[in-house]
């Protein structure tokens, strides 16, 4: 061991390291320490000129190992790997030392963050020179795409995907595609029609040759890795022969079964019990839901199947489990709207003429349950004042203190939408700060400026019907203050809009499991990098695209489903992926064959000999955890790159000032 | 080693997907914690061997922190429980040892848990200062003699395998 030959570079990040850690002192020290040749300071280790000096030093010194003590290792280790390959080292003769994340940002104090520099040089030091050269894992990458959701973030990202050839499954929950976007009526801030824009792409998705769209399905199980998913998925029964069904809508118009519609109309409408969603539903086939639906309940009616033209009718149908095999996966799982009745002051669901966002949507949807009148409960007189309330449940710290980035856009363009319907209405915008950032929103704002929309600053104390004021009687009071005036308000009108905003799914935190990665607070799915990889996510091969990764509007969704795709069709397109070596091995001559590992791991990667008795690992399934390796009684077990020696002397190492010596005979 | 103020050393065991990144995020948002933890990086703590936390203690460190992803989100799906079953088994063989429990702790950081790390390790740090210094040599060797130490590291090896019988149950 003493022959080889270990570089140590100590970057002062700028000042970010060098402030805080006596640099030069380190690189002096590390240079009389055991195995090391060369030992140097320097400004920026990850500049060209940083690398370009350990790649000269490898050759001109014949070093054998490298250590550089710099920022974290999930930052720059590919990059010095880069540089001892380019000069002939294989890329695991290398160790980083964190010294800049996990000290010198960490404290201020010199003295201890130098001597914690020292300890984690020397820890890496000793441990790099146990490092073995290992070589990188080719893996396979399966083309096949797995898409969770079919929002427009899902229907982008398979279009994207499908049109550059390769294939995609789509999972949907709901009996069609479209996600929230089919619900709007116009779209800030061009007021394109919503379902104009979205309805070509749909139909695109359900005639693509490449894509496999598995609608009213769910996931019950991920298995594997990037490149190599397997994927079941429970499609849930529809009682319609899809085979069969032509979706004329027969069926449909002849059921009795008539229920409210709480998902897409947001129970403002009813749907019957054989039902699409919205009539340009994709796919076209309707689902019977067995909670309303007469034979279901009573065992009597099948007025469905009997006259449906193409007896696709089928009452005997099961949940259907579909085992896929994918390459990677993008989710696209949108997001939740916030429940309006969390804040009773506001008084929706006991005030009638109080109105959620979504519910406004659905109304003045030409498509919708009102044939687009805005009109108040009763469902014909149309209000002649409106307030539009922002905020709801956003910026607000009982509720999600982030802003939900929408709301005051659609506030808007709900505002712009009344004045052009009745053009006699007042409406009433009250809200905290107008955030209109986006391209073309700022001017959009100063549209509805112009149009005579009323804004009131200021956040709402509650909405009433108890009138204490002449002009009062039988209208909903909104209470407010108005911040810019310095005065309590109480406005009069006859419909309230809650601005409600987003939140993330419900069931978010299940599905972040299911794929191995996380979510943040508020519950949506954690990129990799807020800035650099906003859709990567830490589980190699599972991308987050749109609402499921933050509050976003169309625009910035569409974006980013692009972006997943790209990323996905980069990957397939490279055929193999290099994975890292970090797997574990059984020396066969040395395992008993006890089995403890077999069970203990996760991925069912160690198969057991029964002719030779022993265990076996299978490299393309093992992921690198190291269970088994710590566990293996026989110690027959290697974990390449964190060996028991590696580690063993790295704890050395990095004890180097403390260290007791022991008496030989108790080692 | 004698009434000069005592600053503890820990060994931190740092799981690569949560806690070694909370710890980089506790850098990163520039948390100021105490320097006591001298960290090294494992795939996951399924890695950590008992055998590493006694190595540690008996090279010097007055503590060990082994941290993890929270049960449930281990990046290997329960490598973490894996972790706790031998670290409860652990304690035991700490406690024949003479050595104080506290001086080995686990936790559960999340990689956006950042503060929760660098709570735990200033927190520790205070522990450690108010138990002193481990002293292995005195407090294990001397306090039994070495052919004492030296049965007990059998009882190391034994315990380790009855840890892992536990699990292979499983
Ligand atoms: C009232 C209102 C008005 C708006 N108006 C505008 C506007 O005018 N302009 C604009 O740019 N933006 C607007 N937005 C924002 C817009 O709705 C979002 O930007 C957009 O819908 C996000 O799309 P998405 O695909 O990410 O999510 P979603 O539209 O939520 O789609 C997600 C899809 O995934 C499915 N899904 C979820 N979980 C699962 C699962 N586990 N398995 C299978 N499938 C699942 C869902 O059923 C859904 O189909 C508005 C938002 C609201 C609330
Ligand atoms: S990967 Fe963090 S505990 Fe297993």
């Amino acid at each position: 061991m003493s022959e080889e030959r270990v570089g140590v570079y100590v970057c002062h990040c700028g000042t970010n390291i060098a402030k805080t850690v006596d640099v030069q002192d380190v690189a002096t020290w590390a240079a009389g320490q055991p195995h090391v040749t060369v030992a140097r300071d320097y400004k920026f280790m990850c500049s060209s000129l940083g690398q370009e000096m350990v790649e000269q030093d490898i050759q001109e010194q014949g070093l054998t190992r490298v250590v550089v003590a710099a920022c974290s290792p999930h930052m720059h280790e590919k990059t010095f790997q880069g540089a001892c390959e380019r000069a002939g080292l294989n890329r695991f003769m290398f160790e980083m030392a964190n010294i800049r994340e996990l000290n010198s940002w960490t404290t201020k104090d010199r003295e201890s963050a130098t001597q914690k520099a020292k300890s984690m040089v020397r820890g890496a030091v000793e441990r790099v020179v146990h490092h073995r050269p290992l070589d990188m894992l080719p893996v396979p990458i399966n083309p096949n795409t797995l898409i969770v959701g079919g929002g427009i973030a899902g229907i982008t990202a398979a279009l994207d995907i499908a049109n550059a050839g390769y294939h995609v499954y789509l999972v949907e929950r709901e009996p069609s595609i479209g996600g929230h976007m089919a619900q709007v009526d116009k779209t800030f801030p061009t007021l394109d029609c919503a379902a104009c824009i979205l309805t070509p792409r749909m139909v695109d998705v359900g005639q693509h040759p490449n894509i496999t769209l598995l609608s009213y399905s769910e996931l019950e199980q991920v298995d594997g890795h990037v490149g190599n998913f397997t994927v079941r998925v429970r499609k849930k029964a529809r009682f319609v022969n899809e085979a069969l069904c032509t979706g004329c809508g027969d069926c449909i118009e002849k059921c009795p079964g008539k229920t409210l519609d709480e998902v897409f109309e947001v129970g403002l409408g009813y749907r019957k019990a054989v039902y699409k969603p919205f009539p340009q539903a994709v796919p076209k086939y309707p689902v019977i839901d067995t909670e309303s639906c007469i034979f279901f309940q009573r065992g009597k009616c099948k007025a469905c199947e009997l006259v449906c033209p193409t007896h696709a009718i089928d009452f005997t149908q099961k949940d259907e489990y579909l085992q896929l095999q994918v390459g990677n996966i993008i989710l696209a799982t949108g997001y939740d709207l916030f429940d309006a009745r969390t804040i009773p002051q506001y008084g929706y669901g006991r005030l009638a003429n109080v109105f959620t966002s979504m519910e406004f949507e659905r109304m003045v949807n030409a498509a919708g349950p009102t044939d687009g009148q805005i009109v108040l409960r009763d469902g014909v007189t149309p209000p002649k004042s409106v307030g539009i309330i922002h905020c709801v449940g956003s910026r607000d710290k009982h509720y999600h203190e982030y802003c939900s980035r929408v709301c005051c856009m659609y506030s808007l363009k709900f505002a712009h939408l009344i004045h052009e319907r009745l053009p006699d209405t007042e409406v009433y915008n009250f809200y905290i700060d107008i955030r209109a950032s986006g391209k073309r929103y700022e001017e959009f704002y100063h549209r509805v400026l112009e149009e005579g929309t009323h804004f009131i600053r200021g956040r709402v104390a509650e909405v009433t019907d108890a009138a204490r004021m002449p002009g009062e009687e039988g209208k909903l009071i909104i209470q407010a203050e108005d911040t810019l005036i310095g005065k309590q308000r109480r406005i009069p009108v006859d419909m309230v809009i809650l601005s409600t905003g987003v939140q993330s799914r419900h069931d978010s935190h299940e599905v972040a499991q299911l794929f191995g990665m996380g979510c943040d607070f508020n519950g949506y799915f954690i990129e990799r990098h807020p800035k650099l990889d906003p859709v990567l996510t830490m589980s190699d091969g599972v991308f987050i695209a749109g609402a499921c990764q933050g509050p976003m509007a169309i625009p910035e969704t569409v974006a980013q489903a692009g972006s997943a795709a790209s990323q996905v069709i980069s990957l397939i397109s490279q055929g193999t992926l290099m994975m890292e070596p970090i797997r574990a091995r059984i020396n066969p001559d040395k395992c008993s064959g006890c089995r403890i590992c077999n069970n203990l791991c996760p991925y069912h990667a160690i198969t057991f000999h029964a002719d030779r008795k022993v265990s076996e690992v299978i490299t393309a399934m093992c992921q690198g955890c190291g269970a088994c390796v710590s566990a293996c009684p026989s110690s027959a077990i290697t974990g390449a790159h964190f060996t028991a020696q590696q580690v063993m002397s790295q704890i050395e190492g990095i004890l180097w000032d403390v260290r007791e010596t022991i008496p030989l005979m108790a080692r | 080693m004698t009434s000069e103020p005592y600053t503890p050393v820990i060994v931190g065991f740092l799981c690569n997907w949560c806690s070694y990144r909370a710890a980089d995020l506790a850098g990163t948002a520039r948390l100021t914690y105490a320097p006591t933890m001298r960290p090294i990086r494992v795939m996951c703590t399924a890695r950590v061997e008992p055998q590493f936390v006694i190595k540690a203690l008996r090279e010097g460190a007055d503590g060990v922190l082994i941290a993890g992803c929270h049960p449930g989100e281990c990046h290997y799906v329960e490598g973490n429980i894996k972790a706790l079953r031998r670290y409860t088994l652990l304690k035991q063989m700490l406690r024949q040892f003479g050595i104080e429990e506290e001086r080995v702790q686990i936790v559960w950081a999340a990689a956006s848990e950042s503060k929760v790390l660098a709570d735990a390790v200033d927190q520790m740090t205070l522990t450690l200062q108010a138990l002193g210094p481990l002293r292995w040599r005195q407090t294990v060797l001397n306090g039994h003699g070495a052919e004492q130490a030296v049965r007990e590291s059998a009882d190391v090896r034994r315990a380790a395998l009855a840890a892992q019988e536990v699990e292979g149950e499983r």
